[in-house]
């Protein structure tokens, strides 16, 4: 049954390996010149005081690999689930040919075990490479960049991906066994995946842990702007604040009155139009407002990592449990 | 003998639809047993019943005395094709009888290489490229060569011109008288399966309409010419398969154990397809149940 398996997946493996070893390739030829500038730009701008302009220069390098990677990173795993997933049984089930496979002397469980065995972990494996590759050539970008913990680079790093390709495998998988259809079981794989995906991002993952939630006296250090709005610009009046906590993920920052509402002016006298930024900051300071930040510390992120890898991976047994009681009780 | 296929009162269901319903059979070993039916009365689905591909809704089923699929062991014991001999079209032949080798404790690699030569197949070609008959020949091949004591066969020659059917019908008796295998295949062509079969299952409508010995089937069908008369007069122990009346005469196709005596009767001896014309040409709820049926 295992040489079966692997002689049918043999193709795909081979496809997927050659990609792989593509962007290998391009990663090894790039990372060192990578690091290289790094050391000679951004290591080396605090004593030169130009800090920023070496920042956005150096992480403007490489940018069509940078792009490329996290098109590779996104789309990845549904590919996975695509074209690994959903035609491993619903290609046998097209072409009558899982009625060859379960009337020889092996029981359907083995045959499904084998097949989801092998080509799950190879999907596990195959994200796990990437992973490791896309965070070893990415580090000296990480480092000036917004945090492992931002939601566009958190899916690209670490162990996630492991979980998001055995996810989307499983998925492929199970729609395949469902829809009969290699075509349409591929695209309600990626429909369905992308969903989760996004759902889980937008919606779960900020929530696995408790958030810090600071509260304390207006930082003037952390005020970013100010200005006035509403009505004729003088009914309303805002202090916006980005605090300075790095690699955080922070879900709201705003500034309150001593009493905890939302600081929503009046103008206080000494700010708008017709004074300057540092006259209307020092009236600021004096107002004792306070601020209300609500965020994930970047030293979470390998907690957040574990907690999201294990919540797919959980749902992919539970979708692979699935597959194994369908085939065995329904599928003829 | 003992018998390599049992079923009792066995039913399949799907949604609201009897593929199958309250069919008994007892079908002894060391027989080829044609299964004859129009298209959708069942036929696939009393096979698929045998092999373990589905699972009976109403009654049971044996098979070499193991419900199926039992286990691994039992799935040894049976070889299967199913309909139109589905095969992996992007491995070769050669990569086939490697699966089959894999999968089949029982393999015998000497007879499916011999096979395979003996058809002229080229052990590197892709299946995908093979002819429709060539394609039934390596599924058959599959199925021989795991050494089964039953070959179940679905609709094996539907498919294939009359040249690959007369080669692929020589084979399948060659495994036969070679290895004494029993063989259920069916058609719902009867001429498919005269010259093969001992052994004849008529299913029409989901239920099986008769069943028995070619020979007996054939001995205790007759098909009677008259003076138009009503077929319902006629003795108790004659029963009316089939009738047909022009102004004057009536022809009548007739199920009894002893002889018919009235003189009033030109009788004459039945062909097979005849016979089974007349069961597949009533209506399906007519007539009784068949003889070996069993009430529950």
């Amino acid at each position: 049954m295992i040489w079966l398996t692997w002689r049918q997946f043999r193709a795909q493996a081979v496809v997927a390996s050659g990609a792989l070893a593509l962007l290998a390739v391009a990663f090894a030829v790039t990372g060192p010149q990578l690091v290289h500038l790094y050391d000679t730009t951004v290591a080396t701008c605090r004593a030169q005081h130009n800090c920023s302009i070496a920042i956005n220069a150096f992480q403007g390098e490489d940018n069509f690999l940078q792009n490329l990677t996290r098109l590779v990173m996104v789309a990845g795993p549904a590919l996975i689930g695509m074209f690994w997933g959903a035609p491993l049984i619903a290609h046998e089930v097209e072409v009558g040919t899982h009625r060859l496979a379960w009337t020889q002397s092996v029981t359907r469980l083995r045959w499904l075990t084998v097949k989801l065995g092998l080509a799950g972990l190879a999907s596990m494996a195959a994200a796990g490479l990437l992973s490791l590759m896309v965070t070893w050539w990415s580090s000296p970008l990480d480092r000036v960049g917004a945090g492992w913990l931002a939601p566009s680079v958190f899916i690209d790093r670490g162990i996630v991906p492991v979980g998001y390709s055995a996810f989307a495998f499983a998925l492929g998988v199970t729609a395949g066994l469902l829809i009969h259809h290699t075509v349409p079981a591929m695209a309600v794989t990626l429909a369905v995946f992308a969903a989760v995906e996004t759902g889980f991002a937008l919606k779960v993952r900020f929530h696995l842990m408790p958030p810090v939630r600071l509260v304390s006296a207006l930082n003037m250090g952390w005020v970013t702007e100010t200005g006035t709005g509403g009505l004729a610009g003088h009914t309303s009046f805002f202090v916006g604040i980005t605090p300075n906590l790095p690699g955080a993920w922070i879900s709201t920052s705003e500034v309150t009155t001593a009493a905890g509402s939302t600081y929503l002016g009046p103008v206080p006298h000494g700010c708008g139009a017709n004074y300057t930024y540092s006259a209307c900051a020092a009236v600021i300071a004096r107002m004792h407002l306070r601020q209300v930040v609500v965020y994930q510390p970047a030293s979470r992120f390998w907690t957040f990592q574990w907690y999201e890898t294990a919540i797919y991976l959980a749902l992919a047994v539970v979708l692979a449990g699935f597959c194994v009681w369908w085939v065995r009780r329904r599928v003829s | 003998m003992t018998a390599v296929l049992k079923a009792q009162g066995l039913g399949k269901r799907y949604r609201r639809r009897w593929a199958l319903s309250d069919c008994t059979l007892d079908i002894p070993a060391g027989q080829v047993v044609g299964l004859v039916g129009p298209n959708g009365a069942g036929k696939t689905t009393l096979l698929h019943l045998a092999i373990g591909l589905l699972q009976p809704t109403t009654g049971q089923i044996e098979v070499l005395g193991d419900r199926p699929p039992a286990n691994p062991a039992q799935l040894a014991r049976v070889g299967f094709v199913a309909q139109n001999a589905p095969t992996y079209g992007g491995l070769t032949v050669a990569e086939h009888l490697r699966l089959g080798a894999h999968l089949n404790p029982g393999w015998d690699a000497v007879m499916a290489r011999d096979r395979i030569e003996r058809l002229g197949l080229e052990p590197r070609q892709r299946v995908g490229k093979l002819s429709v008959g060539q394609r039934a020949q390596l599924a058959l091949t599959l199925a021989i060569a795991k050494k089964p004591e039953l070959l179940i066969l679905d609709e094996p020659v539907a498919s294939l011109d009359p040249l690959a059917r007369r080669d692929f019908l020589q084979g399948l008796m060659e495994a036969v008288v070679d290895q004494g295998i029993s063989v259920v295949l069916s058609s719902h062509l009867v001429a498919d399966l005269e010259r093969v079969c001992d052994y004849l299952i008529v299913l029409v409508g989901s239920r099986v309409q008769i069943a028995g010995q070619v020979e007996h089937l054939l001995s205790t069908h007759h098909l009677l010419t008259g003076p138009r008369r009503d077929p319902a007069r006629l003795p108790e122990d004659q029963h009316v398969i089939s009738a047909s009346h022009t102004d004057r005469q009536t022809t009548l196709t007739v199920r009894t154990e002893g002889p018919i005596h009235d003189p009033a009767w030109t009788v004459s001896k039945i062909d097979l397809e005849d016979l089974v014309l007349a069961y597949m040409s009533r209506p399906a709820d007519a007539g009784r149940r068949p003889a070996l049926e069993v009430q529950r």
